[in-house]
C-alpha cells in the first residue's frame, strides 16, 4: 500500500461514513418498497374501485314510453320521432356564426339563440346542447343537407309523446310534460333527471306513469379525465313500457265528442256488468300535445278563462245536481219502505204546499192523478214531493249512497269528486241548522244540497239495470299483458220487484207516447233505450218572477239556463249499457241531452257485436 | 512534467486500450435496462408511438452515452483540474439564467446556448461535486474539521443553493444541499457541526416557512392532507395512489393503464412516470426498478470504497448520493410520502438535461472506476 497515513486515516472515516449513507439507502429503498405494497396489495381493492369509478359513467337511456291503445288496439297514445337540432360547441369554430346560419333555416329567436350560448359556455365543449325541437319534416331535411357548411350542427331524432286524438280523449288519457322540481320530490328514479324527460301529468298517464314509463336503461361508458367518452363498454337496453289497453270503443268516443261539439258537456257510456267505460267524454278538451312540448304562456290564459272550462274534466269532476233523473232513486227508496203503495196515486195540482210555501210542478196546470210508475214516466214533480215528504231524507240519502253517490267509485282516471248526498246528521254537524222538510221535498226530485258527477250518474243507471249489483267503473283493460281482472259483484239487497218496476216506468219514459223522451226514442228493434230525463236548475225562481210568468230557458243567458240532464240503459228487454249525458246549461233534459243519448246509444249498440268478438278473442287467448 | 505532478506509482497514465479493458461493461448494461423501461413507458404515455416522447429519449440517451464514454475515458486528473473552472462556468451561467433565462413551468429555470436549452442547476450539480471533491481531496482529515477551513465550502454549497432558490426551484435546491451536505460528511467533518447545523435549521424551519411561494405552502399543506382538497391541489396525489393502488401486483398490463390513458393521472412522462409504470406493471414493474436503481447504487459505493484517492471517492458517493435522492424523491412523492416537488425519475422521466447531465456524472464515477487504483496528491502543484 503506497497510500500515505494521513489518507489512510480519511479512508477509514469515509469508508464508515460511506456505508453509513449505504445502509440509510437501503432503509430508504425499503420504506419506498413498503409503500408500494402497502398501497398496490394491501388497499389495492380499494383503489382499484376508485379507478374504476373515475373511469366508468353509467348513462341512462330513456326507455320507449308504452302505446295506449283503445280495446281493439286502435293507437290513442303513441311516440313519434322527434326531430331535433343539437350543437357540439367544440365543432364549431364560431358559435354565433353558425347559428347564424342555422337561424336561415330554423328560425332562432333572441331568447333562445342566448340560451345556445350560455349552455355552450358553462357545459363541457363536447356535449351536445338542444338548439330546436319538434321541428318539422322538411326543416329537418333541410337543416340535414345544410349541415356541411353547418359545423357543430348535428339533426339528431328523438321520441315524443304523440296524441293522435288530441283533444278528443286529453281528458281521459292526459299528457305528460317535463319533470318539476315537485315531482322529484321522495322519487329516486334517476331517469327523472334525465335531460328532456316526461312524466305523465294527468289522467291514464299519470295513473298508470309507472307501467307506461318502464324501466330504464344504461349505457356504461369510459370516458376521460374530462369526461368525453371513450368507447361504450356495455349496454343495458331497459324495458319498454308497457302497453295499456283501455275499455274504450274509439269510434263511439268519436260520434260522441262529435254530438258535444260545442257544448260544455259530459257522456258516459259503461258496459252495466262488468264496468267497461266504453265511452267517457268532457267537452270541450284541450290539446295534450301542447302541454308535452310546452303549453304558451297565451294558449294556457285562454284555456283558464275559457267559460266551458276546457281543463275540467267533467265526466268525474263536474257535479251537478242530478234533477228528474234521481226520481228511481227516490222511488226506489220509497217502494222499499213499505210506506208507499206504488199503486196509490198522488192528484198534481201542478203544486204543492208545505206550510206558508209552494214548491211547483215544472207542467204549471199538473199532471192530475199519479202512480209511481205514471210519476217517473211523466217525471211528475208533485208527486215526489209528497213521496219524499212521506219517506224522509234519511231514508233517500240511504238509497242514493246504495247507487254509488255521494263518494268516489274508485275511478283508474285520477281527479274524481264525490259529488253529494245531504242527510240531516250531515246538516246539524256541519251548519248547526236543523232540517227542514222543505229541503227533503227538494231532495225528491233531485234538486238543492244533491250533487252528481256524470260518472255517478251512469254508474247509478247500471245498477238500477242490472239487477242491483255493485259494479263500479273500470277503463284499463289490459296492462302490458295483464288483462284486469273483475270479480263476481256483490249485490246491493234491492228489491227486484221495485227495480222492475223502475226499469218499467223508465222504459215507458221513451217508448211510450207521453213519456218525456218518447221523441228520443230508438226506433230499431231490440236496441231500445230506456231513460230519464232531468232538467236541473241553476238559478232560484223568484215568487214574483213565477208570478209575472216564467222566463223561457232561451231567453235567459247561456249561464243562467237550466242543465240538460239524461240517463238511460239498453237494450230495454236485455239491458247492457247505460248512459249518462249532461250538458251543461243545456237548458232542458228532453230536449238537450236525451237526443245525444240516443245517437251515442245507437251507435254503443251497433259496435257491440265487435266487441263482443273482440272480448272473447282476448279471453280466450288469455287460456290457451 | 506530468509526472512531478503525481506523488508515486500509481500515476502511470493509462493507455486507451487499458481503459477499454477497465471500463465495466456491465454498468453501461444496467443504465440501459433502466432506461428501456422509461422508453417503454414513454411508448405506452403516446398511447403506442415513439412519438413525440420515446424517440426522441433514446436519441438523448445515445449522446448521453457518448457523454459518459468521453467522461470516463478523461484522466481522473484532468477533472480534478478542470473542477473549479467547470463550477465557476456553471455558477456564471446560474446568474446569467436570472437575466437572460426564460421561464418553463413557473419557474426560471433555462438558458438557450443557441442549439440546446439548458437548465444550468442541472449542471450545478455535477460541477458542484466535482469542486467540492477537488477542494475536500487537499486537506487531511484534521484540517478538514478546523472552522477557517469551512469557509470555501460553505460558498462553494451557498451560492448555487441560493440561485436556485431564488429561480425558484425548492426540489434542486434542496438536492444540492443535500448532495453537498453528504459530500461534507463524507469528508469527514467532525459530527458536532452536523449536530450544530441540524439545531440551527429547527430553529430557522418557521423562517424558511415563512419565505416559501405561496404554491410551495400550498403542496406542503396538500402533502400533509391531500384528501382535504381532491379536487383541487391533492387532485395529483390522490389519482397517483388510485393510480398505483389499482396496479396490483402484476399491474394492468403494459399500456393499458385507465388511470394513466384517460389522463387521470398528471404529468405522466415527466413527474409522475413511476405512477404509471406501478400501474401498468403493478408492483412487480416497479419492485423491478427499484432493484436495478440499487444495483447503480451498489456499484457507486462499491466503486467509492474501492478508490485510492479522496477526490475519486468523493465523486463516486457524490454522483451515487445524487442519483439516489432524485429516486428517492420522486417515487416518494409519487406515492404521497413527500410533497409534490418537481423532480424527475433518473433516466426513465421525459426530460433531456436530466439524462444528459447524469449520464455526464456516470462518466465521471466510470473514470474513478478506471483510475480507482491512481494515487493524487494532495496538493498537485501546478496545473496542465
Amino acid at each position: 500500500m503506497l497510500m500515505d497515513g494521513k489518507d489512510n486515516v480519511r479512508y477509514k472515516t469515509f469508508s464508515r461514513r460511506a456505508a453509513l449513507i449505504g445502509g440509510l439507502q437501503f432503509a430508504a429503498f425499503t420504506a419506498l418498497a413498503s409503500r408500494m405494497y402497502y398501497l398496490q396489495i394491501i388497499k389495492s381493492g380499494e383503489y382499484t374501485m376508485l379507478a374504476e369509478e373515475n373511469r366508468i359513467n353509467k348513462r341512462l337511456l330513456a326507455p320507449l314510453r308504452g302505446e295506449i291503445v283503445d280495446r281493439f288496439g286502435e293507437v290513442l297514445v303513441s311516440n313519434r320521432q322527434n326531430f331535433r337540432v343539437m350543437l357540439v360547441p367544440e365543432q364549431t369554430p364560431h358559435i354565433e356564426a353558425t347559428l347564424e346560419k342555422l337561424s336561415r333555416i330554423v328560425p332562432l329567436p333572441d331568447r333562445q339563440r342566448a340560451r345556445i350560448i350560455k349552455d355552450a359556455r358553462t357545459s363541457p365543449s363536447f356535449l351536445p346542447i338542444l338548439v330546436a325541437e319538434n321541428l318539422d319534416w322538411e326543416t329537418f331535411a333541410e337543416v340535414n343537407i345544410h349541415e356541411p357548411d353547418l359545423p357543430g350542427i348535428v339533426p339528431d331524432v328523438g321520441d315524443t309523446r304523440h296524441y293522435p286524438y288530441g283533444p278528443d280523449l286529453a281528458h281521459v288519457v292526459g299528457y305528460v310534460a317535463a319533470v318539476s322540481e315537485k315531482d322529484l320530490e321522495g322519487k329516486d328514479d334517476p331517469l327523472l333527471k334525465l335531460p328532456g324527460f316526461r312524466i305523465g301529468k294527468s289522467g291514464i298517464e299519470r295513473e298508470l306513469d309507472q307501467e307506461l314509463r318502464g324501466r330504464a336503461g344504461a349505457s356504461h361508458v369510459e370516458v376521460n379525465a374530462y369526461g368525453r367518452v371513450i368507447r361504450e363498454l356495455a349496454k343495458d337496453p331497459g324495458v319498454p313500457g308497457a302497453q295499456v289497453s283501455l275499455t274504450l270503443d274509439m269510434e263511439v268516443q268519436k260520434l260522441a265528442t262529435e254530438r258535444l261539439r260545442g257544448e260544455s258537456a259530459s257522456v258516459v257510456v259503461m258496459d252495466i256488468y262488468n264496468g267497461d267505460v266504453i265511452s267517457i267524454v268532457s267537452a270541450p278538451g284541450f290539446d295534450p300535445n301542447d302541454f308535452n312540448v310546452g303549453i304558451s304562456q297565451k294558449k294556457w290564459d285562454a284555456l283558464l278563462n275559457d267559460p266551458y272550462n276546457p281543463l275540467l274534466n267533467k265526466s268525474i269532476a263536474g257535479q251537478y245536481p242530478p234533477g228528474s233523473t234521481f226520481k228511481p232513486v227516490v222511488a226506489l227508496a220509497a217502494y222499499e219502505s213499505g210506506m208507499i203503495d206504488p199503486n196509490q196515486k198522488v192528484f198534481c195540482t201542478g203544486k204543492y204546499s208545505l206550510g206558508s210555501h209552494d214548491f211547483h210542478c215544472w207542467k204549471k196546470h199538473g199532471h192530475g192523478a199519479m202512480n209511481m210508475h205514471d210519476a217517473i214516466m211523466h217525471s211528475c214533480d208533485v208527486y215526489f214531493y209528497e213521496v219524499a215528504k212521506r219517506i224522509g231524507i234519511d231514508r233517500i240519502e240511504a238509497m242514493a249512497r246504495r247507487f254509488g253517490l255521494g263518494d268516489t267509485l274508485g275511478f283508474e282516471v285520477p281527479g274524481e269528486k264525490k259529488g253529494f248526498v245531504p242527510s240531516q246528521g250531515w246538516k246539524r254537524a256541519t251548519r248547526g241548522e236543523p232540517w227542514h222538510q222543505g229541503e227533503t221535498l227538494i231532495a225528491g226530485i233531485g234538486q238543492g244540497f244533491l250533487l252528481t258527477t256524470p260518472l255517478q250518474l251512469a254508474v247509478m243507471t247500471a245498477r238500477l239495470a242490472n239487477g242491483g249489483k255493485a259494479v263500479t267503473p273500470r277503463i284499463v283493460r289490459k296492462v302490458g299483458n295483464e288483462l284486469a281482472q273483475n270479480g263476481p259483484l256483490p249485490d246491493l239487497g234491492f228489491s227486484q220487484s221495485g227495480l222492475a218496476l223502475m226499469r218499467k216506468a223508465m222504459d215507458s219514459v221513451s217508448n211510450v207516447p207521453g213519456g218525456t223522451a218518447y221523441r228520443s226514442r230508438i226506433t230499431e228493434a231490440g236496441m231500445e233505450l230506456a231513460g230519464k230525463t232531468g232538467t236541473a236548475q241553476v238559478r232560484r225562481i223568484s215568487r214574483a218572477e213565477r208570478e209575472s210568468g216564467v222566463l223561457k230557458n232561451e231567453d235567459l243567458e247561456w249561464r243562467q239556463r237550466d242543465h240538460a240532464l239524461f240517463i238511460a240503459f239498453a237494450p230495454v228487454d236485455a239491458p247492457r249499457y247505460a248512459i249518462s249525458v249532461v250538458v251543461e246549461h243545456g237548458s232542458s233534459g228532453s230536449g238537450t241531452a236525451a237526443p245525444i243519448a240516443r245517437d251515442v246509444m245507437k251507435k254503443v249498440l251497433e259496435r257491440h257485436p265487435q266487441r263482443e268478438i273482440a272480448m272473447r278473442r282476448s279471453n280466450e287467448w288469455r287460456e290457451g | 512534467m506530468v509526472d512531478a505532478f503525481f506523488s508515486s506509482g500509481g500515476g502511470r497514465d493509462l493507455s486507451l486500450k487499458d481503459k477499454f479493458l477497465e471500463f465495466n461493461w456491465g454498468f453501461l448494461l444496467l443504465l440501459f435496462a433502466i432506461s428501456s423501461m422509461g422508453f417503454a413507458m414513454l411508448y405506452s404515455v403516446a398511447d403506442g408511438s415513439f412519438d413525440p416522447w420515446a424517440s426522441r429519449q433514446m436519441v438523448r440517451f445515445a449522446i448521453g452515452i457518448v457523454i459518459l464514454f468521453v467522461a470516463a475515458f478523461v484522466d481522473i486528473r484532468l477533472w480534478m483540474n478542470l473542477a473549479y473552472p467547470a463550477y465557476a462556468g456553471a455558477l456564471v451561467l446560474l446568474v446569467a439564467v436570472e437575466f437572460i433565462g426564460f421561464a418553463g413551468m413557473g419557474a426560471q429555470r433555462w438558458i438557450n446556448l443557441g442549439i440546446v436549452q439548458l437548465q444550468p442547476s442541472e449542471l450545478m450539480k455535477i460541477t458542484l461535486i466535482l469542486a467540492l471533491a477537488r477542494y475536500f481531496h487537499g486537506l487531511t482529515h484534521e484540517e478538514v474539521s478546523r472552522l477557517r477551513n469551512l469557509f470555501v465550502p460553505a460558498v462553494l454549497l451557498g451560492a448555487p443553493v441560493a440561485l436556485v432558490l431564488k429561480q425558484p426551484d425548492l426540489g434542486t435546491a434542496v438536492l444540492l444541499g443535500a448532495v453537498g451536505v453528504a459530500l461534507l460528511f463524507l469528508a469527514g467533518l467532525a459530527w458536532r457541526y452536523f449536530i450544530i447545523a441540524g439545531v440551527g435549521a429547527l430553529a430557522a424551519l418557521p423562517i424558511a416557512w415563512n419565505m416559501l411561494h405561496d404554491y410551495q405552502k400550498r403542496r406542503v399543506f396538500t402533502f400533509l392532507d391531500p384528501e382535504s382538497d381532491p379536487l383541487g391541489a391533492g387532485y395529483h396525489i390522490l389519482q397517483s395512489k388510485i393510480a398505483l393502488g389499482s396496479g396490483g401486483l402484476f399491474g394492468k398490463g403494459f399500456m393499458e393503464g385507465t388511470q394513466a390513458h384517460l389522463n387521470f393521472l398528471p404529468e405522466k412522462h415527466t413527474d409522475f412516470i413511476f405512477t404509471m409504470l406501478a400501474e401498468e406493471l403493478g408492483l412487480a414493474g416497479g419492485i423491478a426498478l427499484l432493484g436495478l436503481y440499487m444495483m447503480v447504487l451498489f456499484f457507486g459505493i462499491s466503486v467509492s470504497l474501492q478508490t485510492r484517492n479522496q477526490f475519486g471517492r468523493l465523486i463516486a458517493m457524490g454522483v451515487t448520493i445524487n442519483f439516489f435522492l432524485y429516486i428517492c424523491i420522486n417515487v416518494a412523492m409519487v406515492m404521497g410520502l413527500l410533497p409534490v416537488v418537481g423532480v424527475p425519475l433518473p433516466l426513465v422521466s421525459y426530460g433531456g438535461t436530466a439524462m444528459l447531465t447524469l449520464m455526464f456524472g456516470f462518466g465521471l464515477l466510470m473514470s474513478v472506476y478506471i483510475h480507482r487504483n491512481m494515487e493524487i496528491t494532495r496538493n498537485p502543484s501546478a496545473f496542465w
